[in-house]
């Protein structure tokens, strides 16, 4: 049955083309979409929006990110100055920060893992559920970076897939940001896993 | 052996070459004098004395030396009670190949020891868990990396490495980049033992081992801290760390001088400068130069700025932990614009390696002071304001006051070093004790309280941001000396690129530095500053060639973390996670 279009006063899409909020005779009394069926009509201007499944899922996917911080050495204090007020990752969805890898999407490898982290490092990333994202951040995540040691593990690599690699010891908070923009795209374009 | 040559048609007229002669440093004449009289005083048979050191350093029988410390440190005129370090080197060609090496320091005469060992491969040495707490840990490090055992040690096992490592990594025959994985199936349980005083007690709860971390948000990174739970009484706690063993000592053994400094950056990485002074000045002890006053100064200055920054991270994460948000969103700001500052003078934000053996990289901009002012005008209001959302918040309070207290003597017999120890009423800062880049000249007092709790902590980091802010703000009023930032030694930094393309003797110094590195007359030495969290030593062993011998760092936070079981014992989970951040553990420092 096709929706009907009817005007609607109280919706917030009407408002915000025909009024300022508060200005309206209806003050104070809000109207969310979807709280009627009408208002779905309204969100979409009326007319239909085709889209398929997957590109609706991955768009909702890649923009709330929920990461894990494995942070164990000096690039999480980077971290900790992204997730900070000064650049604030929460304008890509990407700041609520979960510590329990059950709640989580996106692990985030901040710093050297070490061959004692390993076994611990491979347990949280099994413990994560699907779909689950890994960015290496840094040198030492990436390649062990500048050690060449006999307790520094050479990349993460070696024990758990990686999606992105982000350069640099530490890289730059917006460089982590340019990191998670990046598995944005990647997760936009990719394909849901169905079983 | 590389060794450097003297072309004689080379007109630079400064000092010679530096590996030629043995290390004599300055102060070895009062140094030795000052032994003999402590060998004296002791009149203990099993000490001989080691001349031309920088501090009185005695070689001790091996079977006696529990017995010396425990002199020393009974000693009402000597009073060697704080105990600083514990390590091992290892020299493969001597018969008795292994040195293990005490240091000590004395709070009463504001003096240093050194005790040292020689251990054969098959020897054991008796145990000072007995004199110092301390030396557990210590002594555990030395077995992990050098194979040494100590008889009589209450817990012999390795600390750093995991389970199924082979061998001893800091032996100069163990190869730097062999690696050995470890599986699930290798991990070992800890079960924490039961703190006596707890043991016979008899409630009606059922006692719970818990454990917190490695990857635990409260534990800020990679500290393992396993719990024995009455209810919610902790009744015994154990601590494992190991999980960032980076191997910085192996890998300073395997890079030239120059090269180890981005290595200390990332041992304290809240503060990294500082490493980076602590160990330029050790190497510059050991070479016996000077960095020019600019570069001095601005090591100063950076210092001072970066401490501030590792007590913001560390009172803004702790008071996360304790549920007060809002600080930390607001305090990361003046932290960020810190950031930028160094960033300006070096071209990095959280790792400068800014410092160089012998000065400063580069100069700093010229708008260096201005912005320094800035940050000094403005970083008191962020404090202030800090403080007011905390001070009389009567849940704060009651959170942190007498909690985890620790008491004067067991932080000295811990070897507590810093704001912890201050904390604890203890006037000790090396700042004032040994003061070195001209901390003596300027006018700053080493604030203390009493407690030796969370409170306590809180209160001492406060006012040290307050002081450093004293400190920068008289050394931005005297602006920085004019001059060169480094020293005018080809033989410890490279010639202007200027001089390099247009003089034969500046390319020739290029390319010998370059190829060859620094290279220090044969001795060791040891220098100390006043790191984030307490005296950041660096012990440094040449032998003469471009790659330091050993290098052996001191880590403030090393004796923090091994009280931190005791300290949270009778109290509760929360109370233990607030007690964490109080005392400010970095994993990267932790664990070298
Ligand atoms: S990549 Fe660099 S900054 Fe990051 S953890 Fe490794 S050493 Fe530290």
């Amino acid at each position: 049955m096709p929706i009907e279009k009817i005007d609607n006063p109280n919706s917030i899409i009407g408002r915000k083309l025909n009024q300022l909020p508060g200005s309206g005779p209806e003050k104070g009394i809000q109207t969310l979409p979807g709280e009627s069926e009408r208002d779905i009509a309204d969100f979409a201007g009326g007319s239909y929006l085709t889209t398929t499944v997957d590109t609706m899922v991955n768009w909702a996917r890649s923009n709330s990110l929920w990461p894990f911080p494995f942070g164990t050495a000096c690039c999480a204090i980077e971290f900790m100055s992204m997730v900070g007020s000064h650049y604030d990752v929460s304008r890509f969805g990407a700041e609520v920060v979960r510590f329990s890898p059950r709640q989580a999407d996106l692990l985030l490898v901040e710093g050297t893992i070490v061959d004692k982290m390993g076994p611990v490092l491979k347990k949280i990333y099994d413990q994560m559920p699907e779909p689950r994202y890994v960015i290496a951040m840094g040198a030492c995540a990436t390649s062990g970076g500048f050690y060449r040691a006999y307790h520094v593990m050479q990349g993460i690599d070696e024990i758990i897939p990686v999606d992105i690699w982000v350069p640099g010891c530490p890289p730059t908070p917006d460089g982590l940001m340019y990191g998670i923009l990046k598995l944005k795209e990647k997760i936009d374009r990719g394909e849901i896993r169905r079983s | 052996m590389s060794t450097l040559t003297r072309y004689s048609a080379i007109p630079y007229t400064g000092p010679a070459p530096t590996n030629r002669a043995p290390y004599v440093p300055k102060n070895a004449e009062p140094a030795n004098a000052r032994g003999e009289a402590i060998a004296t005083t002791l009149g203990n048979a099993a000490m001989t004395q080691e001349r031309g050191q920088d501090m009185p350093t005695f070689l001790v029988e091996r079977a006696r030396i529990a017995d010396v410390l425990r002199n020393l440190a009974e000693n009402p005129d000597l009073a060697f009670i704080l105990p600083l370090d514990c390590f091992g080197t290892d020299y493969p060609d001597r018969e008795e190949r292994f040195d293990v090496v005490y240091q000590l320091y004395s709070l009463k005469n504001n003096e240093r020891i050194r005790l040292k060992v020689r251990v054969g491969e098959n020897d054991t040495v008796p145990t000072s868990t007995g004199v110092f707490k301390s030396f557990d840990w210590f002594e555990r490090e030395v077995f992990d990396m050098f194979g040494v055992r100590f008889e009589g040690h209450p817990n012999m096992r390795r600390i750093l490495c995991h389970e199924a490592f082979q061998g001893h990594a800091l032996r100069k025959d163990y190869d730097p980049a062999q690696r050995w994985i470890l599986t699930e199936q290798n991990v070992a349980r800890i079960i924490p033992k039961i703190d006596p005083r707890f043991a016979t007690e008899d409630t009606d709860f059922e006692r719970v081992t818990l454990n917190l971390g490695p990857s635990h948000p409260a534990t800020h990174g990679t500290l393992r801290i396993v719990v024995t739970l009455d209810g919610e009484k902790i009744i015994g706690a154990d601590a494992e760390i190991g999980y960032l063993h980076r191997c910085f000592e192996k890998m300073s053994e395997t890079h030239t001088y120059q090269q180890v400094i981005p290595y200390t950056d990332r041992l304290n990485y809240c503060s990294a400068i500082i490493n980076n002074v602590g160990y330029a000045l050790a190497v510059e002890k050991l070479l016996g130069i000077e960095a020019p006053a600019r570069a001095q100064q601005v090591r100063l200055m950076l210092s001072e700025f970066w401490r501030i920054a590792d007590h913001i991270v560390c009172i803004s994460a702790n008071l996360v932990d304790i549920g007060a948000l809002t600080n930390y969103w607001y305090l990361m700001q003046p932290r960020e614009e810190i950031i930028g500052l160094t960033e300006a003078c070096s071209g990095a934000r959280l790792l400068p390696s800014y410092v160089r053996v012998g000065g400063l990289a580069v100069d700093v901009p010229s708008n260096f002071l201005e912005q320094a002012q800035r940050l000094v005008d403005m970083l008191p209001r962020y404090i202030d304001d800090v403080e007011k959302l905390i001070w009389k918040n009567r849940i704060f309070r009651e959170r942190v006051q007498g909690v985890a207290v620790i008491s004067k003597e067991d932080a000295i017999n811990f070897g507590f070093t810093g704001p912890c120890l201050r904390a604890c009423g203890v006037p000790y800062d090396v700042r004032k004790a040994s003061p070195y880049i001209g901390y003596e000249t300027y006018d700053w007092d080493v604030p203390i309280a009493e407690g030796g709790d969370t409170y306590a902590r809180f209160l001492v980091r406060f006012e040290e941001m307050r002081q450093s802010l004293r400190i920068l703000q008289q050394a931005i009023d005297r602006g920085l000396p004019a001059g060169p930032v480094i020293v005018d030694n080809p033989y410890v930094a490279l010639p202007p690129k200027s001089k390099v393309y247009n003089e034969m003797e500046s390319l020739i110094y290029h390319f010998k530095l370059i190829m060859h590195g620094i290279q220090p007359p044969v001795g060791e030495t040891y220098f100390q500053v006043e790191g984030g969290n307490g005296e950041l030593g660096f012990y440094v062993v040449s032998d003469g060639t471009k790659n330091p011998y050993r290098v052996r760092v001191r880590p403030p936070c090393f004796p923090l973390f091994e009280a931190f079981g005791q300290m949270i014992t009778g109290q509760t989970i929360p109370d233990a996670i607030g007690a964490l951040g109080s005392l400010n553990i970095i994993a990267g420092e932790l664990d070298h």
